[in-house]
C-alpha cells in the first residue's frame, strides 16, 4: 500500500499533530468537561492511524511498531491496576479507594486520584485500538 | 412510545440482516446494528424532557433537571468494546477467505456431517 | 425535540435496509456509516456528549477496518435467485415465500410482546430513577468532580472499568493471535 500524493502527505502531518493535542486536552479535563479515558483515547488512536494511511506502510518500518504498541497497551492497564491496588495497601483497606486529596471541584488539580485513572485508561485504549490496525493492514501487506 | 418501536424495529432490521444473508460481511454488519440499537435504546429510557447534560453547574441555583447519568456510563465503555468485538469478527473472516476463496457460507461446509 | 428524534430513526433504519440489500459491498459499508454518524446526532438529541464523541470515532475506525478487509477480496454480493428455471420453464421459488411469511408473523408477535413489556415504563422523557436522584444529589460532595459520568465510570462503579479493560485487552490479544503475523528474523 503505497502512500498518497505530496499534498496530502503535507497537510496531514500538521494535521496529526493538533488532533493528538485535542485528544491530550480531552484527557485531562476528563473530571470537568464532557469526554474522559475513553473518547481522549481513541482520538489519539485517530491521529496514529492518519499518519499511517497518508504516508504508506514502508515509511515506518512497521514490525517494529507493532512490538511497541503492544508494550504501551500492557504497560497502561498494568499502571491503572497498581494505582486501584495502592487504595488498598496505603490507606483505607477497600479496594478502589479515592486516596489523594479532593481540593475545591472545578480546578484542574481535583477529584483525588481520576484524572490519574483517566490518563492511564487513555493510554490503553488508544495503544490497544493503534494494534488492531496495524494487525490489519500488516496482513494485507504480506500475503 | 413511538420512539421506543421504531428503535425495535432497528433491532429487528439487523436480525433480518443475520437470519437471510448469505455473504459473511453482510451477516457482520446485521451485527453491529443490534447492537447500535441496543445502546440507543438504553440511552432514550434514561432521557427526561427539558434536562440538561450530566455537568454539574456549581453557579447556578437548585432546580435544574439532570439527564439520568447512569444509563451513559454503561454505554460508554460498551461502544469501545462492540469495536473490539466486530475487529474480532472481521479477523476470522479474513481467516477464512484465505482458505475457502469465498465469502458464501452454503461453501463453506466443511464442518457439516 | 422528540419529533426530530422521530426523523432520525427513520433515516437509520432506511439506512440499515439498503445496507443489507446492496448489490456490492462498498455501496453496503458506506450505507453502514449512514447508520453510524446518524447514530452520534441522535446522542446528542439525547444530552449525551461523552457518548457522541466516542461514537463518532469508534464509527471512522470500524469503516476503515472493513474497507481494509473489501481489499484482499472481491466486492460482489451473492443472494439467492427469485426466480428457478427447471428444465428451462422457470418457476418461483418457494422457499423465498415461506421465509417472508414466517418472518412477518414472527416480527408482529414480537412487536406485540415489546409493547406488553414497555408498556409499564413511564412515557418517553419522563422516567426518574431513585439511582440517579442519589448520585446527581451526592456526586460532587463524595467524589469532587464536576463531571457526573466520569465520577460514576471510575469512583462509583471502578470494577466494571477495570471488567472493561480486560475485556478489551483480551479481544487485542485474539486479534493479534488469530492474524498470525511471521516475523522475519532478518529485519531486526
Amino acid at each position: 500500500m503505497k502512500g498518497m500524493t505530496s499534498i496530502v502527505k503535507k497537510v496531514s502531518a500538521l494535521i496529526s499533530g493538533l488532533v493528538f493535542l485535542y485528544g491530550c486536552y480531552i484527557i485531562f479535563h476528563g473530571h470537568l468537561t464532557p469526554g474522559g479515558g475513553f473518547a481522549g483515547g481513541t482520538i489519539i488512536a485517530g491521529s496514529f492511524i492518519l499518519l499511517i494511511i497518508a504516508n504508506g506502510i514502508q515509511y515506518f518500518r512497521l514490525k517494529k511498531e507493532k512490538e511497541e504498541s503492544s508494550l504501551a497497551e500492557g504497560a497502561g492497564i498494568l499502571f491503572f491496576l497498581l494505582f486501584a491496588a495502592g487504595g488498598l495497601l496505603l490507606t483505607a483497606h477497600v479496594f478502589f479507594r479515592n486516596f489523594l486529596p479532593y481540593g475545591t471541584p472545578g480546578n484542574l488539580l481535583s477529584a483525588g486520584v481520576i484524572p490519574l485513572y483517566n490518563i492511564f485508561v487513555g493510554i490503553e485504549v488508544a495503544a490497544g485500538l493503534l494494534s488492531i490496525f496495524l494487525a490489519f493492514v500488516i496482513y494485507k501487506k504480506e500475503d | 412510545m413511538l420512539n421506543y418501536i421504531l428503535c425495535f424495529v432497528l433491532f429487528l432490521v439487523g436480525l433480518y440482516g443475520v437470519l437471510t444473508r448469505k455473504n459473511i460481511i453482510k451477516i457482520i454488519i446485521g451485527l453491529c446494528i443490534m447492537e447500535y440499537s441496543l445502546n440507543l435504546f438504553f440511552i432514550m429510557i434514561g432521557y427526561i424532557k427539558g434536562g440538561v447534560a450530566p455537568i454539574v453547574d456549581l453557579s447556578s441555583s437548585q432546580n435544574v433537571k439532570y439527564v439520568d447519568p447512569l444509563p451513559q456510563a454503561i454505554v460508554l465503555t460498551a461502544i469501545v468494546i462492540g469495536l473490539a468485538t466486530t475487529a474480532l469478527l472481521l479477523a476470522i473472516a479474513i481467516k477464512l477467505y484465505k482458505k475457502y476463496k469465498t465469502f458464501d457460507i452454503d461453501k463453506i461446509n466443511n464442518l457439516k456431517g | 425535540m422528540e419529533v426530530l428524534l422521530t426523523m432520525i430513526l427513520i433515516i437509520m433504519i432506511a439506512g440499515s435496509v439498503f445496507s443489507l440489500h446492496a448489490k456490492d459491498l462498498l455501496s453496503a459499508i458506506v450505507s453502514y456509516g449512514i447508520v453510524g454518524f446518524s447514530l452520534v446526532i441522535a446522542f446528542l438529541i439525547l444530552k449525551a456528549p461523552d457518548l457522541a464523541i466516542v461514537q463518532i470515532v469508534v464509527e471512522t475506525i470500524s469503516l476503515i477496518i472493513m474497507i481494509s478487509v473489501l481489499i484482499i477480496s472481491t466486492g460482489e454480493d451473492l443472494s439467492e435467485k427469485d426466480m428457478v428455471k427447471i428444465k428451462g420453464k422457470s418457476y418461483i421459488n418457494v422457499r423465498n415465500l415461506y421465509y417472508i411469511l414466517f418472518s412477518v408473523v414472527a416480527a408482529f408477535l414480537l412487536v406485540y410482546f415489546f409493547i406488553l413489556a414497555t408498556g409499564n415504563l413511564n412515557p418517553f422523557g419522563s422516567h426518574e430513577t431513585r439511582m440517579a436522584t442519589e448520585y446527581i444529589n451526592n456526586g460532587v460532595k463524595d467524589i469532587g468532580a464536576i463531571n457526573l459520568v466520569t465520577g460514576i465510570v471510575f469512583d462509583y462503579r471502578g470494577y466494571d472499568t477495570l471488567g472493561e479493560a480486560t475485556i478489551l485487552f483480551t479481544a487485542v490479544m485474539g486479534v493479534l493471535a488469530i492474524l498470525r503475523l511471521k516475523t522475519h528474523k532478518q529485519d531486526l
